[in-house]
């Protein structure tokens, strides 16, 4: 069952008229179309800058979309502010990659917690509200609960921290969950726990989850599906196994070539592949094109459309489109 | 043959509370033109390792103990933690250069790239010439992969990766022995990070000098050291050629980051991860500062540390290895 759905995702930036007159808008996003089920995680992989942040705000209703639509359930919503936004993010919760700067320093656990659930109105009395902080911390595995119910952030570890922050975002029972680069700023040992909890949190109470990560080898172990995002648009899709074995999009090939692999057999090649282009001033056609080493002359001006290769999977080539 | 050799180095931070032992008793050689991988998790002292070496510490930083010798080609050596003013000047960017983390946000914004350089050169290599010296910096820039023409360029207008190259070729400057790398390129994107750890192992092949490697990415680590060092709360742990990291890691703690990064490639084989946390290092677990997150762990662990001691391949400290370390040694005195 589709929770989320992104429709034809469309963000331009504009920036305030400066003093050298009016710079262009920034094409953060073109033209993405994302669908979250229920209890299933998918994977958006992309580089820093590829507008994979802005999809995760634009699903958030942060704020709204130059073009396109956000489903929830199926239905169209616009809900930025007032009691429609507070309503919808009692069903979509976000995530963030920094637990150091999510909580607030000066509350303490039992604090954070209990905020959501009084604000949106899930705790009934003193003693429930209390008991459902020690449910939401029994869930993220912060156990034993009394001890950590009164502890202030700078007393948690990182991978605490974000548990904490998890909790947070499921008080409010919602039904769908995007993690912006979740563990990113969590050292190695302790990443793995935090992608089992949320995998876990997803499998048992059917949260719609979007996981976001710049990591495809991470999105390989728990994601089920894989988004690859590059400057702006999807360029390839499909179930996580089948994709990182055996990619189509040359770019999603670059992203698995260039992850460091200790398994690795082949010798370094000597090649300079650039670097990602301004959102500012894209290249037209495929945005890949000006780095991709089988370019056709159709790629520098026209956009691939999406080519269907089957079993769910999906690219944005031309060099796939001509088979 | 070893560049540098670190004996029973410790560095201490002062705090309140009393000392935090950052870095306890490390012995470790760098050998000439070799990249020595530093892999461990933050805390785990290898940054402060890399500047106690580089002589960048400052207080509440000091080092307690320990010697770091550094061994010039011609046969003469230099006591680092010895060094005065004047000659610490001269060993830093002819001997020693360092390239951090942030490295692509410490070049001066309001200065262009070719004085950056020019700056370096000037101060340490005064028999150049002005014309020498633009020469210079033009090769050293094209050297990294950066279009000449870029001297007089301003740094907002090179990308991260750009940036992290010149800061690159700022530290190639003067050919020193040894370059240190403190996470060159953690914050870059992973195509970007390929390619300049392509240029960093060309470079090294051209002028043969040593790399130390920080990072808390092993499995990078993996594919581009000779040597590889895994720190735990201040102490190496292990140290051995990165294929015998690889294919049979001897430290628990070696093998669980081993096996908590996922992998691209081959079967999903299930992730083991680390249970718990690592250690606050101003009360340490007493014995084996692992024990507490490790699954092969007996009574012994908690009441006594194990020396880092020698075995095929390399050397571990942990108490399941001891037996491993004696036959070895008796192999080899036979």
């Amino acid at each position: 069952m589709i929770v989320l759905e992104g429709r034809n995702l469309t963000k331009h930036f504009t920036a305030a008229r400066g003093r050298w007159g009016r710079r262009p808008p920034v094409r953060a996003v073109e033209d993405v179309s994302l669908a979250l089920r229920a209890g299933r995680v998918s994977a958006l992989v992309g580089e820093s800058g590829c507008g994979k942040s802005t999809v995760a705000r634009l699903l958030a209703q942060v704020y709204p979309a130059t073009s396109g639509d956000v489903l929830l359930r199926g239905e169209v919503v616009r809900a930025h502010r007032g009691a429609a936004f507070r309503s919808y993010r009692r069903q979509v919760q976000l995530i963030f990659q920094d637990p150091f700067a999510s909580l607030n320093p000066f509350h303490r656990v039992r604090y954070h917690l209990a905020r959501p659930l009084r604000v949106h109105g899930h705790a009934k009395s003193d003693a429930h509200e209390r008991e459902l902080v020690a449910e939401l911390l029994e869930r993220v595995s912060l156990t034993p609960v009394d001890q950590f119910m009164d502890k202030l952030p700078h007393e948690l570890s990182g991978g605490q921290r974000q548990r904490v922050a998890i909790a947070r975002a499921l008080a409010v029972r919602p039904v769908a969950l995007i993690a912006d680069e979740p563990v990113s700023m969590l050292d190695v040992s302790i990443r793995l726990g935090v992608l089992r909890l949320l995998e876990k949190l997803a499998d048992e109470s059917g949260l719609a989850l979007l996981y976001i990560t710049h990591d495809i080898a991470s999105a390989r172990y728990f994601a089920e599906d894989i988004t690859v995002m590059y400057a702006g648009r999807l360029v390839e899709s499909g179930p996580a196994e089948a994709l990182t074995q055996a990619a189509r999009h040359p770019y999603t090939r670059l992203l698995l070539e260039s992850a460091p692999d200790p398994d690795r057999v082949t010798p370094r090649e000597r090649q300079r592949h650039g670097e990602p282009p301004s959102l500012a001033d894209p290249p037209g056609g495929c945005r890949f094109h000006p780095r991709c080493p089988v370019a056709l002359p159709v790629c520098s001006t026209t956009v691939p459309g999406r080519t269907e290769l089957g079993d769910g999977r999906w690219t944005h080539c031309w060099e796939a489109a001509g088979d | 043959m070893n560049v540098l050799e670190v004996r029973g180095l410790g560095v201490d931070y002062q705090s309140a509370t009393g000392a935090v032992h950052a870095v306890a008793d490390v012995t470790l050689d760098l050998r000439r033109g070799e990249i020595l991988g530093l892999a461990g998790e933050s805390g785990s002292g290898k940054s402060t390792l890399a500047n106690a070496v580089a002589r960048l510490l400052r207080p509440p930083a000091a080092i307690t103990s320990g010697s770091v010798l550094y061994r010039r080609r011609d046969g003469t050596e230099a006591d680092v933690l010895a060094l005065g003013p004047k000659q610490l000047r001269a060993f830093r960017w002819k001997e020693l250069a360092v390239v951090f983390q942030s490295a692509m946000n410490s070049l001066n914004p309001v200065a262009t790239i070719g004085s950056q350089i020019d700056d370096v050169l000037r101060i340490h290599a005064p028999d150049l010439s002005r014309k020498a010296r633009a020469a210079r910096a033009a090769e050293l820039l094209q050297r990294v992969g950066i279009n000449a023409d870029r001297l007089r360029g301003y740094p907002h207008e090179l990308s991260g990766g750009m940036r992290q190259r010149a800061a690159i070729a700022i530290a190639l400057a003067l050919n020193p022995e040894i370059i240190i790398m403190d996470e060159p390129t953690t914050a870059l994107d992973v195509v970007v990070q390929r390619d300049i750890l392509h240029e960093i192992g060309a470079l090294r092949e051209e002028y043969g000098f040593a790399v130390v490697f920080i990072t808390h990415d092993l499995s990078l680590l993996m594919e581009i050291s000779d040597r590889i060092a895994v720190m735990y709360a201040g102490r190496v742990v292990e140290v051995g050629t990165a294929r015998a990291l690889r294919t049979a890691p001897r430290h628990p703690y070696t093998e669980g980051l081993l096996r908590s990064f996922p992998r691209l490639r081959g079967p999903r084989e299930e992730l083991l991860g680390i249970p718990g946390t690592p250690p606050d290092l101003r009360s340490p677990p007493p014995g084996c500062a692992f024990h507490p997150r490790c699954r092969h762990a007996f009574d012994g662990c908690a009441d006594e540390r194990p020396a880092l001691l020698p075995v095929p391949g390399g050397e571990v400290a942990c108490r399941l290895n001891e037996g491993a370390g004696a036959d070895t040694a008796a192999r080899e005195a036979s």
